[in-house]
């Protein structure tokens, strides 16, 4: 009699923490207390996603409780879809793995990108991390700022990229935008080969994201070399384009257009390219949990990370390594996730049809 | 200049940055002793420790890890023929018969000497270049970068072998599977049906290991003994070192070609070893031994590849572009401590890169003088019963393919390519003109594509381009006036030619026959995309057909009838397994692999092959199953690596190390 009652307090307990675990389980506090955390990057050691993750991996330490081990995991391939199709199929839902996407992520997926098995709508955003761009050209234009810019419309300028479905969509599309005779030269390996192409005269106008801008281009201007003309701007509340707040002196691509031609841009394209910019670079780096994921851990991690935004010393690290840019966690996540992956369909339907007409492209 | 040398040197010599230099080197031993891991595995393991560490220890620490692992992947190349990174391709080549004639010791003590030698080479060239470097590197534009693969492509002539249309063929194979996966120009997915995994394109370090280390299992299992035919470790490794020194200049040769191109950005590290290996065949003036076992063949690769780890330190530090897969690792630390690079690291931290420099040179002493130290231990393994090594080596291959991208599909390119290179083994088509191919397909048509697009087709007139044509033209010059004539390299005169071509002509046939799938495949695409692949094929067609028309008449006194399973060591004697069977083996326990992941196809292969070929009783079987996979599991658990799963896993969520 008491062996059964035994027996079947033990069967029970094992339903309920095997099927049930709602019920009692919600009610504890999270503790990750001894666990390691996988987080998925989907790209390299050697890029700007990796160095990220990097980064936030002491801070998220710091700020989750229990302080367990995050452990990131590179899984580059195939444009970063592999990484992230191995966590929209392996990721468990229990707050232990996490993902990091990149604009590279978000563009396969919004262009239907065959390669894409993954739906960003089945993921609970944790954090955003905003990132600018910065156009810059070689001094020998004789260009000295956007205000003589229309003297580079006459120019025949090239620029290295990695193909135009990737990121580089939004500088290949602005220079359409703006009237410059562009012509890209793809196969780069990265933003960091176009930038040395840059260096060796090869190319003359190029753009890189604000980390490897203040690092990596600083020295070029400060030289005489390198010339920065206008950045992306980036979105307010509203969702009108405003000046980048890393580059406060620098016009962006709407003011720059206005300064070419004399009017505000408008039209399918700059509807466009202002969607495809605001999946790119706003909300360029995210943090994911899974759906379905108990509710009690997603909060921990969202509160988490906004604890880990907080803590102090953090403001300076990220400003030298981030650039200038409110990390958004909450509901600015959400809101900016919202923007960065729901791109009107007639935007994608303008951009597909660019890419099969101005480069022969069927992502 | 001198200031900074002065500050540098005393940075280096104090105690506490010798102990990090140290404890860098023995974790970089540990990790890169196992083929496939190597840097990046090796900066994770750090990572913890760099973590709060003060700037210049934490530096200590990397540049130790980064030197020492071209030299400890070594034991792997010389030992068991498995090369252990990309930059030890070549070294396969001579240390690996070098081993099996009873000579590992004198091989591995060559080898490490030379790897110090090369290193403390490197840092000095280093020493006076990296103040005038940054204006010479931007030199090299993509023009000249084109050339220069063209210059690594000739070699080809020298790799191989007597019957200039094997070679030809095997470099153009190597092109074309170079070629698969995203054009550069336009992004088309070649010869990949549709498959993400080939979208990539192949990984080296697999193809690196299905050439190499597949084959040579598949002969020594049949071949029966140990890999050292006479049991017997040879003179040891003072001999090698009186070799290296005997030959240094020609080591001082190849840490000079090491140093220039390892510094050159965009080219990469890989293709260095080949080089190297390909000077000093077509230097040498009796290259009859090579191949089978001439201590220059692991001289000239050894002191090369650890000399361009110092000159990638060059675009690292100077541009932040890093030439290689440790030199990524490298940046990726630099930036974690802190450290930026750029410019400034010649304008106002140049005491910095001197101690950066020094370290590496200190780090490849040290790191050589460990190796060397074990190396007669470690040279014992080639006196063992090649049975009992052979489930170890089979585990070890597949676990560092799997590390190339962490895919099952490396298991079955593995496999895929496993079979290539087993008949290049029997029909004596030359792998290093493969290779050479294979790792210059992507950076030639990428840099030829640029080049047109930067300068059009005036980019030949660059006087870069020149001088680097000139050079290709004195390098053939100098491999025609050396190479081999009459026999095969490989063959024996006193066994007799195969009088039956029937097998070589199948092997000519499937040639033709993957050269025309890589024509259809290619005319599919847009022009950018289609052109270089579609060009090499018509190229190779013909010299193709004509070798499969010689083959399929069966004219035995043409150079290329060459066939192992005649000529090699094994022919004729009794008992010995056909090629199949052991293929059959391999193909099975990817099969299991495939089905119920590595780790239970692995434990299982551990037991059925131990107990099928080994007369070894239950317990020692269970015992040294243990060992392996014990051995394995707490490398991969302490490294945070997965085992590839199948579709046990692929259905079940199983607890680690099953999952």
């Amino acid at each position: 009699m008491i062996r059964t009652s035994i027996l079947t307090l033990a069967a029970a307990g094992f339903v309920a923490t095997t099927f049930g675990a709602p019920s009692p389980v919600v009610a504890q506090k999270v503790d990750f207390a001894g666990k390691r955390i996988e987080w998925i990057i989907p790209y390299g050691t050697g890029g700007g996603s990796n160095r990220w993750a990097r980064f936030y991996v002491p801070w998220l330490q710091k700020a989750l409780p229990g302080n367990p081990i995050v452990a990131v995991k590179n899984m580059p391939g195939a444009s970063s879809t592999k990484g992230t199709n191995y966590f929209a199929r392996r990721g468990t839902k229990d707050g232990l793995s996490i993902l990091g996407t990149s604009g590279s992520t978000q563009f396969p997926f919004l262009l239907g990108d065959r390669r894409v098995k993954y739906d960003y709508a089945d993921w609970e955003v944790i954090l955003a991390t905003p990132v600018g761009g910065v156009v810059y050209i070689n001094k020998s234009l004789g260009v000295k700022s956007a205000s003589d810019m229309k003297k580079l419309q006459k120019a025949k300028l090239k620029f290295g990229s990695q193909g135009p479905t990737s990121l580089d969509l939004v500088p290949l599309l602005a220079f359409d935008i703006l009237g410059l005779n562009v012509k890209p030269v793809f196969g780069m390996k990265g933003r960091g080969p176009s930038r040395l192409a840059f260096e060796r005269g090869e190319v003359r106008i190029d753009y890189q994201t604000t980390p490897a801008f203040l690092k990596r281009v600083t020295p070029l201007v400060k030289k005489g070399i390198a010339i920065p003309i206008m950045t992306w701007g980036t979105l307010n509340e509203n969702g009108k384009l405003v000046r980048d707040p890393t580059f406060p002196n620098l016009p962006h691509v709407g003011e720059v257009y206005k300064m070419m031609h004399g009017k505000a841009p408008k039209g399918p394209a700059w509807t466009a390219w202002k969607a495809f910019m605001a999946a790119g670079f706003p909300a360029q780096k995210m943090i994911f949990v899974k759906k379905g994921t108990p509710k009690n851990i997603v909060a921990a991690w969202r509160a988490a990370a906004a604890k880990a935004i907080a803590m102090p010393g953090f403001e300076a690290a990220k400003n030298k390594k981030l650039g200038k840019y409110e990390q958004a966690t909450g509901k600015k996540a959400q809101a900016l996730y919202k923007v960065a992956t729901n791109v009107p369909p007639a935007a994608k339907k303008w951009v597909l049809n660019w890419l099969k007409t101005r480069y022969n492209k069927v992502p | 200049m001198i200031e900074s040398m002065i500050s540098a040197f005393a940075e280096i010599t104090s105690g506490t940055h010798l102990l990090y230099l140290f404890g860098g080197v023995i974790m970089g031993l540990v990790v890169g002793i196992f083929p496939g891991l190597g840097g990046i595995v090796g900066l994770s393991l750090l990572l913890p420790f760099l973590y709060g560490m003060d700037p210049t220890s934490a530096l200590a620490m990397l540049i130790g890890l980064v030197a020492i692992i071209p030299t400890s992947d070594t034991f792997t190349s010389v030992l068991m023929g498995i090369p252990g990174s990309s930059a030890s391709q070549a070294t396969v080549l001579d240390g690996f018969p070098l081993a099996k004639k009873g000579e590992a010791a004198r091989a591995l003590g060559a080898a490490f000497s030379a790897s110090l030698y090369g290193g403390v080479i490197g840092a000095i060239v280093l020493t006076f270049f990296i103040v005038i470097a940054r204006p010479v590197i931007l030199l090299f534009t993509s023009a000249e970068l084109f050339m220069l693969t063209i210059l690594g492509l000739s070699m080809v002539g020298v790799l191989a072998g007597n019957c200039l249309s094997k070679g030809l063929l095997a470099c153009g194979l190597g092109l074309m599977f170079g070629a698969l996966g995203g054009a550069p120009a336009t992004g088309e997915f070649r010869m990949s049906f549709d498959n993400a995994y080939l979208g990539d394109g192949l990984p080296l370090v697999v193809v690196g290991l299905a050439m190499f280390a597949v084959p040579e299992i598949i002969d020594l299992l049949r071949s029966g003994g140990s890999i050292s035919k006479s049991a017997k470790l040879g003179s040891g490794w003072t001999q090698g070192f009186k070799d290296m020194w005997a030959y240094r200049w020609l080591c001082t040769r190849c840490a000079g070609i090491g140093c220039i191109i390892g510094a050159l950005p965009g080219l990469g590290g890989s293709v260095v070893d080949w080089i190297a290996y390909g000077h000093v065949k077509q230097t040498a003036k009796d290259s009859s031994q090579f191949g089978k076992g001439d201590i220059r063949g692991v001289l000239a690769p050894e002191s090369a590849n650890n000399a361009k780890e110092g000159g990638g330190l060059i675009p690292t530090l100077l541009f932040a572009i890093p030439g290689s897969g440790s030199m990524a690792v490298f940046l990726g630390g630099m930036e974690l401590i802190g450290l930026e690079p750029g410019p400034s690291m010649v304008d106002g931290k140049l005491n910095l890169t001197y101690v950066i420099i020094w370290s590496l040179a200190l780090a490849n002493v040290i790191g050589a003088g460990c190796c060397l130290l074990i190396s007669r231990n470690v040279a014992q393994l080639t006196t063992i019963k090649y049975v009992y090594l052979a489930p170890f080596m089979v585990m070890v291959i597949c676990f560092a393919a799997f590390q190339a991208t962490r895919d099952l599909g490396d298991l079955m390119v593995l496999f895929a390519v496993g079979l290539v290179g087993i008949m290049f083994k029997r029909f004596g088509w030359p792998r290093p003109a493969f290779l050479i191919g294979f790792v210059l397909a992507d950076n030639s048509e990428t840099y030829l594509y640029q080049a047109v697009q930067f300068y059009d087709w005036g980019f030949l007139l660059r006087p870069g381009v020149i001088i680097i044509f000139v050079l290709t033209v004195i390098s053939i010059w100098f491999g025609a006036r050396n190479a081999p004539t009459g026999e095969t390299d490989l063959a024996d005169e006193n066994k007799p030619k195969p009088t039956n071509m029937k097998p070589q002509a199948y092997f000519a046939a499937f040639v033709v026959f993957l050269f025309a799938w890589g024509l259809i495949d290619g005319v599919q695409h847009s022009f950018l995309g289609a052109v270089y692949p579609v060009g090499i094929c018509l190229v190779m067609l013909p010299i193709a057909g004509r070798l499969f028309y010689v083959t399929a008449k069966n004219k035995t006194e043409h150079a290329a009838n060459f066939d192992y399973e005649i000529e090699g060591d094994h022919a004729g004697k009794e008992g010995v397994p056909g090629l199949v069977y052991y293929l059959t083996w391999l193909a099975g326990f990817i099969a299991t692999v495939m089905l119920v992941g590595f780790w239970i196809a692995i434990t299982g292969f551990f037991l059925t092959f131990l107990r099928v070929h080994s007369d070894a009783s239950w317990t020692r079987i269970l015992t040294m199953t243990t060992c392996g996979v014990g051995f394995i599991t707490s490398l991969s658990w302490i490294m945070v690596l997965n085992f590839p799963g199948g579709l046990l896993q692929y259905y079940f969520k199983l607890p680690w190390p099953l999952s």
